[in-house]
């Protein structure tokens, strides 16, 4: 164990140096001469050639591209992401402020998921075939094929314009979280219900199961006691990727919603050109989603030995 | 989403000698075309819906010159948020223009980024997992980093920084699609090329002389198209919903192109008064995104129905 979890965070430095490249070079897309935009962006009135022959200096934007990004790697490693030109603060800075909403709002989209996914496909897998089996599958059908930017909208309609109960955006008191977060959770609502429901049929068909009916249990002793846990083991990992996917699909909904966030932050720097946020968006989501599917990883390894003593190819991939 | 990965993990492993050393499963995977899956995929009601679905958006889309009744550009100034009539099917939008029509027109734009996307994703994730796979050693060691790289980060929200990088504009939102798309198609496939690479067949056009070149367009990537169209279809729902949500932020097709992602967008501030402007263009996406999921989950089953 104590090897396997070494292994596997010794491979987050070179992925983390990839993303780092990648965040870094993605900078590089953006168009016109980076001075110049710079020039502009830091003062109101149009900047002479000096000024931007300055920045030039500043920056080192004549040096060479890999050390440019040696540079840039050097003030990111201690947090200095640069400054960003929307908001003229630290980009680190209104990362971390902003993050905890967006924590917030995939927490509670995970549990709502979690909470109608898991009743309803161990109900689908149990009663196969029945009417619940086929409402569930349409269910999961729509689920997965609803836009959340379309379905955010008829939550509002419904529960805020026409019921009035919660409010339409913002993040003013409990009520507001709702509605982003049944928008969110939904979708992951039904691609965890359909693999809930293969998983727990793949395990009912199992000869462990079988044994139990035979030597009499009943059948809420055999779901219970000796169905579920094996189920559940793909649902749980599946989970720690969905919780990863929901942080991302935060980012259109926070938009909509006009959650405080760092997607909804995202969006509005991608609108006002505010590159060091982007980039700077990029390689601390990078970050969080590869210290998450390592979590996952890790965890799963503990729960099932069967990856821990694995020799071959330790990494999940 | 899942059907998806279900698919992936049939045809990819976590080792892709998996493949190699499962014999004739593998065949059921790679040789296909004969007439027995069409046979399976009518015997599916819900693959027949979704080839019914897209069948009917995309003759819709193709005959939209035809059908709409306006010029979906044109402003009825006059006729501004009006409730459906004889003259406007569905009504008109906040500047008097005939939302029958915008959603026609809308379709030929959003179903057609669609195939272009699919397309595009298909060439690179062909070409480059081709070669990883087929070259080995240390090329196919740097392009597996970079696919991990890239599928390190939620699709959609990789395609938006880099669509934010390089500015609104249609263009720059298939750049940013096509430019994270391609990586997991580019696993999958190398995953199959090391699979051929030690059959048989692969075997003596190597004893024979045949150079390498040859061996991929001749040998090798015309048993690797036929799974990968069918991921191809299971993806294009996802696919539509990221274009279109992209749209949706206005970071791609412009006013007053009509497109469903960007009337969406445009509806946004009539969603009290006129919430019928939300509407249609969220349904028709729901409608294709559902066609694309049922027939790409009818494909995959009949491809191989122990998958099923």
């Amino acid at each position: 164990m104590k090897r396997y979890v070494l292994i596997r965070l010794l491979s987050l430095i070179p992925l983390w140096l990839g993303i780092s490249m990648l965040a870094f070079l993605l900078s590089n897309l953006a168009p016109g001469d980076p001075a110049t935009v710079i020039a502009h962006r830091l003062s109101d009135a149009p900047p002479s050639e000096e000024q931007i022959a300055t920045i030039r200096r500043e920056y080192h934007l004549d040096d060479a591209l890999p050390v440019r990004y040696a540079r840039w790697l050097g003030s990111a490693a201690r947090g200095d992401l640069g400054i960003s030109y929307r908001t003229k603060e630290p980009v680190l800075k209104e990362l971390a402020t902003h993050f905890p909403a967006t924590l917030q709002i995939a927490c509670a989209a995970l549990v709502i998921a979690l909470a109608i996914a898991l009743p309803l496909g161990v109900f689908a897998a149990v009663r196969r075939g029945s009417w619940i089996d086929h409402a569930a599958r349409a269910g999961a059908l729509l689920g997965a094929s609803l836009p959340s930017y379309w379905l955010a909208y008829l939550l509002i309609l419904l529960f805020a314009l026409a019921l009035g109960w919660l409010p339409v955006a913002g993040r003013d008191g409990p009520g507001a979280l709702i509605l982003p977060a049944l928008t969110l959770g939904l979708g992951t609502a039904a691609t965890l219900a359909r693999l809930t429901r293969s998983s727990l049929l793949e395990v009912l068909g199992e000869d462990f199961v079988r044994t139990a009916r035979s030597k009499g249990l009943s059948e809420t002793a055999v779901l219970c006691r000796h169905s579920l846990k094996p189920a559940l083991l793909p649902v749980l990992t599946v989970t720690g990727i969905a919780f990863g996917h929901l942080l991302g699909g935060a980012v259109i909904v926070e938009a909509i919603y006009a959650w405080p966030g760092v997607g909804n932050l995202l969006i509005n720097s991608i609108y006002d050109r505010d590159y060091p946020m982007i980039q700077g968006f990029v390689l601390f989501m990078g970050t969080v989603f590869t210290l998450i599917s390592a979590a996952v990883d890790l965890s799963y390894a503990w729960i099932d030995p069967r990856i821990r003593y694995a020799k071959k190819r330790p990494i999940g991939r | 989403m899942n059907s998806k990965r279900r698919y992936l993990e049939s045809v990819t492993p976590h080792a892709p000698f998996e493949i190699a050393n499962e014999g004739d499963e593998t065949i059921s995977l790679v040789v296909v075309g004969r007439p027995g899956i069409f046979v399976r995929l009518l015997h599916d009601w819900a693959a027949i819906v979704g080839l019914a679905i897209v069948f009917l958006l995309v003759t819709l889309a193709l005959s939209a010159p035809l059908l709409a009744p306006h010029d979906p550009a044109a402003q009825h100034l006059a006729e501004r948020l009006k409730a459906p009539s004889l003259t406007f099917p569905l009504g008109t939008d906040n500047l008097g223009r005939c939302l029958l029509s915008r959603l026609l027109f809308g379709a030929r734009l959003s179903l057609g980024f669609v195939g272009v996307a699919s397309l595009l994703v298909l060439l690179v994730g062909v070409f480059v997992g081709a070669v990883s796979g087929y070259a080995g050693g240390f090329l196919d060691a740097v392009i597996m980093r970079v696919v991990d790289l890239v599928l390190a980060f939620p699709l959609l929200l990789l395609a938006l920084a880099i669509t934010g990088f390089v500015g609104a504009g249609i263009g720059s939102v298939l750049v940013g699609i096509v430019s994270v798309w391609w990586a997991s198609y580019a696993r999958i496939v190398r995953g199959l090329v090391l699979s051929l690479r030690e059959r048989p067949f692969i075997e003596a056009a190597r004893a024979g002389g045949v150079t390498p070149i040859r061996i991929i367009t001749r040998h090798v990537i015309p048993n690797v198209i036929p799974p990968i169209v069918v991921l191809a279809s299971l993806e294009m729902g996802s696919l539509l919903l990221a274009i279109s949500g992209l749209n949706f932020l206005g970071l791609g097709v412009q006013p007053p192109t009509a497109e469903w992602g960007a009337m969406l967008n445009d509806g946004r501030p009539f969603l009290r008064s006129a919430p019928q402007l939300m509407i249609y263009p969220g349904l028709a996406i729901s409608l294709a995104v559902m066609g694309f999921n049922l027939l790409g989950d009818g494909l995959r089953d009949a491809l191989d129905p122990r998958l099923r």
